[in-house]
């Protein structure tokens, strides 16, 4: 037993460290430090740079793009990015879609899209959550009528995520109502967000924020090429994509930054026994969630299985450390303080609320360790 | 960076794993606990199997080994609540050995001959090491040791005292003591350890020993602790899976899945900070890091000992709180392992001063 990373791997985490300091460009480390808003602009921004270098996609093949590192490097290099303060990688083309074609799409497909996500030249959002379809999104109605050589899509679907930025969404859709399993009616399609009979309408969260959006669709024409895998097989693309590597789920690189973060916005604070204890009991929480990742991750590496549940177990901690964190950060500011970043700090509370409750929220990601792993 | 077990190691758990299977469940624990509270027949076979001997040097006959190479050993112990003074035994005869290099006890340990144990606790003192007022003078020893684990089979004692120079360790025959025996809130024999002009051997390396013994202990505990908490999930798990109500099986009533989801997140968590713990306690380096690291690690495994052990006997219903169920003595065991050797509140307070 060794916690430690090995020379190999700690020479590869400096390398990567170095890389980004020098090339993560300082205005956006700063927007991303101080809490701010980042534009579309921003995000493909950053996006390109590390296309340009080759590491905007690691875990594609290598013939795609991808850089052919290990899992190890591949947690690293994504915590490395955290660290930093280096804005998101948006993933619903990295490493939902791109995934999705490279496993179910066809040639055709592939050499279309595969390049231009790569490149950031769409941009991407992800068609699932309807108004009465959350959790239970084998319940969903969006229905795709086949008419010739393209569907007709009807219906709604919501919470968004940056569909106003977004040139193309994949979406689950209903292909046949008459199935007797919910799930096997369900098909995985690509539509270009221009397509007449599309209607994009704000949500405004409780932060003030503008990020996710209602997507109307209205007798929208979709080309039937732009259907992945085989209709009714959605529901087969849709599991695949839960089980996908994501090891980086538990966010710690970037919990780690916000906690260096807290420990000096709170310093006024050191002296007081309750809030040591707090910060205390986040960073051990934190501790222990790095190991967990790190022993799940040698885990993979040895016997080449996908992570399975343990993704939802990182998700839990990760997510719940992450509003810790937040929540930390709102009750070191000054009550009285109303300059930007108290107000930039007390949003992010509100916003973060939200981290457990999407990507599936925690409710689920514990149902699903109860049926995989606990057999109930 | 990794997290298996090497060839020794894994070859030493599935040993003593072997043996508690076959001698020690719960029905023989059950008969040893209302008995003397040890078995000398267990005794003998951690000796034979090399656990005497694993934490001492080559000089003395031992193996040379560390927390990390009996983590394995201590998860076992957790899961069948060996309740022979083992850790006290390893805690004594380190300190010994770097003490006292010379001392011809330890060969005696290694053997399983010499029993040891480590008294260091007084009352009033809580958890803090400093707080000593057994005095020692011209090599005498006068005061009072409490709750010393083991102390009723031990026949020497390493004592925590204050002398001239300070916090040391002396190494006191137990013929020099009067014992006073109790059992703990977890079936373990105790005693309280009365001295009274005590002959004892002064043993070099003072209160950074005295430290360093015991978050070596900590660690130990930690991965004892996951042990227990591993059989308190599983045992619960089964439960949920085997007890019918309303028709069906409880494990079907989604307010239980995710408490039990909820236990063995924390039984993770704690792993990795007692795997944190051990590796921390055997590399020699810096003295700080390795209590920050194991009074983290004592934090989370507290707090998952609290945690799993409430929630697995609330699951169980009545049935928990029955003496006749073991999950009802894990609980008393992960209930002395949140404070032995510090509670929560203490290492947060150490983790801090940090």
């Amino acid at each position: 037993m060794d916690l430690n990373y090995s020379a190999e791997e700690l020479e590869f985490r400096d390398e990567v460290r170095a890389w980004l300091g020098a090339n993560l460009p300082a205005e956006l480390r700063e927007e991303v430090e101080s809490y701010a808003h980042l534009s579309k602009d921003d995000l493909l921004r950053w996006h390109r740079i590390l296309a340009k270098k080759g590491w905007v996609a690691p875990a594609w093949p290598r013939e795609w793009g991808g850089t052919g590192w290990n899992v190890v490097q591949r947690y690293l290099f994504e915590e490395e990015l955290g660290y930093a303060g280096s804005p998101p990688l948006i993933p619903f083309g990295l490493s939902m879609c791109g995934p999705v074609l490279l496993r179910f799409g066809s040639d055709a497909q592939k050499k279309r899209f595969l390049p231009r996500i790569y490149n950031g030249e769409d941009f991407w959002c992800q068609g699932y959550s309807e108004p009465g379809s959350g959790s239970d999104l084998a319940s969903l109605k969006t229905s795709a009528v086949r008419k010739g050589d393209h569907y007709v899509v009807n219906g709604q679907k919501i919470w968004t995520t940056l569909a106003h930025y977004a040139d193309w969404i994949f979406c689950l859709v209903r292909s046949d109502s008459g199935t007797s399993k919910r799930q096997e009616g369900i098909s995985f399609l690509l539509i270009d967000m221009r397509t007449p009979g599309i209607t994009v309408r704000p949500l405004i969260l409780m932060d003030g924020a503008h990020e996710v959006n209602e997507v109307f669709f209205d007798d929208v024409k979709v080309p039937a090429e732009n259907l992945v895998f085989e209709e009714g097989k959605g529901w087969t693309v849709a599991k695949y994509l839960l089980g996908y590597e994501r090891m980086n789920t538990g966010r710690i690189g970037e919990s780690k930054r916000q906690l260096a973060y807290l420990k000096r916005y709170g310093e006024h604070l050191m002296g007081d026994t309750r809030w040591r204890d707090r910060l205390s009991r986040l960073e051990v929480e934190l501790t222990a969630l790095e190991i967990t990742n790190l022993r799940f991750l040698d885990r993979m590496r040895r016997t080449g299985q996908p992570p399975g549940a343990d993704v939802s177990m990182l998700k839990i901690k990760g997510t719940e450390i992450q509003q810790e964190l937040t929540e930390l950060m709102m009750d070191a500011t000054d009550p009285a303080a109303s300059d930007p970043l108290s107000v930039a700090v007390r949003k992010r509370y509100l916003s973060m609320r939200k981290t457990t409750i999407y990507a599936g929220s925690n409710e689920i990601q514990r149902n699903i360790i109860a049926k995989s792993t606990l057999g109930l | 960076m990794n997290f298996d077990y090497n060839e020794e190691q894994q070859l030493l758990a599935d040993s003593v794993r072997r043996y508690l299977a076959k001698s020690y469940d719960f029905e023989a624990r059950r008969k040893i606990v209302a008995a003397e509270g040890w078995s000398t027949d267990a005794w003998k076979q951690f000796a034979e199997i090399g656990l005497t001997g694993l934490p001492l040097g080559t000089d003395h006959g031992g193996f040379g080994g560390g927390a990390v190479d009996l983590i394995g050993v201590m998860e076992a112990f957790g899961e069948a609540l060996v309740v022979e003074p083992y850790v006290p035994l390893v805690l004594a005869a380190r300190a010994l050995e770097r003490g006292a290099k010379s001392s011809p006890l330890l060969s005696s340990v290694v053997e399983g001959r010499a029993r040891l144990a480590f008294a260091h606790t007084e009352k009033g003192a809580r958890y803090a090491l400093d707080a000593v007022q057994t005095r020692a003078k011209e090599s005498r020893l006068s005061g009072e040791k409490s709750a010393v684990i083991g102390a009723p089979i031990a026949e020497h004692f390493v004592v925590s005292a204050r002398g001239e120079d300070g916090i040391g360790l002396y190494l006191v025959d137990r013929a020099a003591t009067e014992v006073k025996p109790q059992r703990t809130l977890d079936e373990r024999l105790a005693g309280d350890v009365v001295l009274r002009e005590a002959p004892a051997h002064k043993l070099s390396g003072g209160a950074a020993l005295l430290e360093e013994t015991v978050d070596f202990a900590t660690a130990l505990l930690c991965a004892e602790a996951v042990g227990a908490l591993q059989f308190a999930c599983d045992t619960t798990l089964e439960y949920l899976k085997t007890r019918k109500q309303f028709g069906v099986p409880i494990g079907t009533f989604q307010a239980l899945q995710h408490r039990i989801v909820d236990m063995y997140i924390s039984l993770e968590q704690a792993r990795s900070m007692a795997c944190l713990a051990a590796s921390r306690a055997d590399s020699a380096g810096d003295a700080r890091e390795r209590a920050r690291a194991i009074s983290a690690a004592k934090i989370r495994v507290a707090d998952a000992a609290r945690h799993v052990s409430q929630e697995a006997v609330q699951l169980h219903g009545g049935m928990g709180m029955s003496e006749e169920l073991k999950i009802s003595h894990t609980f008393r065991r992960l209930t002395v392992l949140a404070r032995e050797y510090g509670d929560v509140d203490h290492h947060l307070a150490r983790y801090a001063a940090l």
